[in-house]
């Protein structure tokens, strides 16, 4: 089932994509499969082990449904302080 | 209780200002500044990017717990976002407590928590004109000196 999800890029992802976000049409089910969708696209060099996810605004799991609407982000490393 | 990420430099004068009460018998604060070298490397400068709703609730979050976990009467934390210089206050912590023990332990846990959990970024800048975010090798080794959870 195709639903359309806003993504939002942050740190090495948002310069890897060349930008802040996008509205994507996607079937992909859970999160982890949309983000392997994406690094088919995309020169991300970083594999999904080393990100977190998280979907309209909390941390989830790589598994979580993803549902027509929703804004997710996919996150480096942190290294904030 | 405060959590506050800001674009604009932290006056920390002000936020000791905001931590002042008469009830309170210790103040501990830290500073995380932006210093001029990182793993042998000359760093000239720090651009720190956050996912700022996420960062925001988890900031506040970690604020709660410190409060709840030592016996402090105010815990407030500011951290920034944008591009620093060399000695810029990346991030600054406040504790008070009735007594030092809770407030040293309390601004270390604060500090310690908001390093390893909110959504924040650091790509640091070197004087041969390269840059890198930190963390982020694709082969996993650690970057910019392997400087990890540890402030300032």
């Amino acid at each position: 089932m195709k639903k359309t999800v806003l993504v939002r890029y942050f740190a090495i992802l948002r310069e890897q994509r060349g930008l802040d976000e996008e509205r994507i049409e996607t079937e992909a089910a859970t999160a982890g499969a949309l983000y392997e969708a994406l690094r088919g696209r995309h020169p991300f060099t970083l594999p999904a082990a080393r990100l977190r996810v998280a979907i309209n605004g909390e941390f989830r799991t790589w598994e979580a449904a993803v549902r027509d609407g929703d804004e997710l982000v996919f996150m480096p490393p942190i290294a904030g302080g | 209780m405060a959590f506050k990420l800001t674009d604009t430099p932290i006056d920390a004068s002000a936020l000791m200002e905001g931590l002042r009460d008469t009830r309170v018998g210790a103040c501990v604060t830290f500073e995380g500044r932006v210093r001029a070298e990182n793993g042998g490397r000359a760093v000239t400068a720090l651009d720190y990017e956050a996912y700022g709703p996420l960062a925001q609730k988890e900031g506040e979050k970690v604020l709660s717990e410190a409060m709840e976990r030592f016996r402090v009467t105010g815990a407030v934390c500011v951290h920034r976002t944008g591009t620093l210089g060399l000695g810029d206050i990346a991030v600054w912590v406040g504790v008070t407590a009735g007594h030092r023990g809770a407030a040293f332990e309390a601004c270390r846990y604060v500090i310690d928590e908001i390093k390893a959990r909110l959504p924040i970024w650091k790509k640091e800048h070197y004087a041969d004109g390269a840059t890198e975010w930190i963390n982020c090798a694709a082969d996993g080794r650690p970057t910019g000196g392997g400087r990890r959870g540890k402030a300032g």
